[in-house]
């Protein structure tokens, strides 16, 4: 195990080095970051410029200069808005709690809905479960997130008025955000629930405690289902890092004061230094959660970690 | 007669949408012809704006015309005409990046594959790597620098679109490596340019082509979300993302708007995947994990 975590946290460096190569060499190409920060069309001598060449270390060699600046970005240092004319870090941290929330109750609802959803059309095949499945799978792939939001949006806000559209209150207004965001991933959880139970109630050993006499729940929920649920699981530690990216779209379209929204506003307000900080971070939790995953199989699933 | 033999025509047509891909088939092909020829079939100019016909409703709402027949837009443009152009803007996107995507993860997996070693080791880290991105940030990072256009959407698609052609294509070549046919043609001397070319290229080219269709509705679902956040295709042109997001401020009083091509989009997926489904049950199970 020791080995297996060692290549993982070694290649996810490795990855995250890349990405700062990437965003940096982006960001060198977007022309003299001097100019983010002087009002256009103001006078100012080659003193003056010289000296904030200095300051961000514009004078020194390319290398460095990416040192420099990964330097500064690991210790959360990615200059600051041009928009909000305060440090990035500190605009992302005020941004974060209304994203990682939404993610985080929308991770327990894909894998709550999806976990019963595969159960039940695991269990009763050709049901109406297993048809609510199939048609939700069949949307969720089809329909772009922005689409099936406005379609909630009208069907639940416009149509029958019963629920909010945008910005953040009470509970009411998770439901349509949350419902968009885990829309797919219940549906697939539930594909892969159904398919490991169906397996697993397949097996000697669930015959076995059947032939023996114990009931036909008992032994759904105290013999397959533990096995069973090995795959959903590891697949719901993904979820997380699909879902940082899924708010980008989610709350543009629910006004969700998070760092999805940010993000995009950041980019049609021509924010480069706040954007460079949320990809390196979006990204940062994306390679720390892609690692999580890997973890947890490789410590359920005992046959991982030799390869 | 034997009824089961010799079934009634309704349960015979039934049959055959459900053997073959026929509502998919239908729905691919008008979309080929709307984009082949949106110039001669729109029944309007795609940018022209009558500001009198502003949020004008589809004909089967009250209010509605046959001027506009699936509604106006909120600055007065016809919405059947916008779909039609924009038809042509997906199907355009989805082939240049597929055609990208697979040139070059065909040839880096074959590579991969064949040579083995340092060469296979460095491409599949790449691959892992591209997979490790979170793509839109990404997309929103070159936005800002470039500018949106329809170049950088291209580029950005084509650079996100080849690592599974590439996985796929090396996975196989190991396989083919060792295969009889492969080996004698190396003994009989063939350089590896031809192996590659002559001998392992037509044995993956069924798997890249179901791989290349399963990928169509995930490319136009991907770029018209690129769109609706306003850094895909500009505008005014008429991309599906973007005139989604045109409507979204008029959903309460004017639906068509944002409907109409999310519709559109919804359609086009289905079919594709559908499609690309069907095409890997028939041609290669091998597939089915995927």
């Amino acid at each position: 195990m020791g080995r297996f975590l060692l290549t993982r946290m070694i290649s996810m460096v490795i990855v995250m080095i890349g990405i700062s190569i990437i965003v940096f060499t982006l960001s060198r190409m977007s022309g003299d970051p001097r100019l983010l920060y002087m009002t256009p069309g103001t006078r100012f001598s080659q003193e003056v410029w010289d000296a904030r060449g200095r300051d961000l270390g514009l004078d020194k060699p390319k290398v460095m200069q990416y040192l420099i600046w990964a330097g500064n970005a690991v210790r959360g240092d990615f200059g600051d808005s041009v928009w909000h004319k305060r440090n990035s870090l500190d605009v992302i941290v005020e941004r974060a709690p209304a994203t990682l929330m939404l993610s985080g109750i929308s991770v327990v609802v894909a894998v709550l809905s999806g976990v019963g959803l595969g159960i039940a059309s695991a269990v009763t095949r050709g049901s109406i479960a297993d048809l609510v499945t199939r048609a939700f799978a069949l949307v969720g792939q089809a329909a772009p997130p922005f689409f099936l939001a406005l379609v909630l949006i009208y069907v639940f806000a416009v149509g029958f008025d019963i629920l909010p559209t945008s910005r953040r209150g009470d509970w009411t207004h998770f439901v349509l955000p949350v419902t968009t965001l885990s829309w797919l991933a219940s549906a697939s959880i539930a594909r892969i629930t159904r398919s490991s139970l169906l397996e697993v109630l397949d097996t000697e050993y669930v015959k076995l405690a059947r032939a023996k006499g114990v009931g036909r729940t008992k032994v759904i929920f105290k013999h397959a289902l533990k096995n069973a649920l090995i795959a959903p699981l590891t697949v719901s530690a993904i979820l997380f890092a699909s879902f940082m990216t899924g708010t980008v779209v989610v709350e543009t379209v629910f006004a969700w004061p998070g760092l999805g929204r940010l993000a995009v506003q950041a980019t049609l307000q021509n924010d480069f230094p706040l954007v460079t900080g949320l990809a390196v971070i979006f990204a940062a939790i994306f390679v720390l959660s892609n690692l999580v995953a890997d973890l947890l199989y490789a410590y359920i699933d005992p046959r991982i970690r030799i390869h | 007669m034997n009824k089961a033999l010799h079934p009634q025509l309704p349960a015979r047509v039934w049959r055959f949408m459900r053997r073959y891909p026929v509502l998919p088939g239908f729905i691919i092909t008008l979309l080929v012809v709307m984009g082949l020829f949106a110039s001669q079939i729109s029944p309007q100019d795609p940018l022209d704006s009558e500001i009198s016909d502003t949020g004008a409703p589809p004909v089967w709402v009250s209010g509605g015309s046959w001027d506009h027949i699936l509604g106006a837009d909120h600055i007065g443009r016809d919405l059947l005409s916008r779909i039609i152009h924009g038809t042509r803007i997906s199907l355009m996107v989805a082939s240049v990046v597929l055609t990208a995507g697979m040139l070059v993860g065909v040839t880096l997996g074959i590579v991969a594959g064949y040579k083995g070693g340092i060469w296979d080791e460095i491409i599949m880290r790449l691959v892992d790597m591209t997979y490790a991105i979170p793509f839109i940030l990404v997309a929103l990072v070159a936005a800002v620098i470039f500018g949106a256009s329809i170049g950088l959407v291209l580029t950005l698609l084509a650079i996100f679109a080849w690592p599974p052609f590439a996985r796929q294509t090396r996975g196989l070549t190991l396989q083919l490596k060792h295969t009889e046919y492969v080996l004698s043609a190396k003994i009989s001397g063939a350089s590896t340019l031809r192996i590659g070319f002559r001998h392992i290229l037509p044995g993956v080219i069924n798997i890249v082509v179901v791989l290349a269709t399963l990928q169509v509705g995930g490319l136009i679902l991907t770029e018209s979300v690129l769109s609706f956040l306003g850094v895909g295709i500009p505008g005014p042109d008429p991309a599906w993302g973007s005139m989604v997001s045109d409507g979204r401020d008029h959903i309460a009083d004017a639906w068509w708007i944002s409907m109409m091509p999310g519709v559109a989009i919804f359609l086009t997926i289905f079919a594709f995947n559908f499609l690309g489904d069907w095409l890997r049950d028939n041609f290669d199970p091998r597939l089915r994990q995927i």
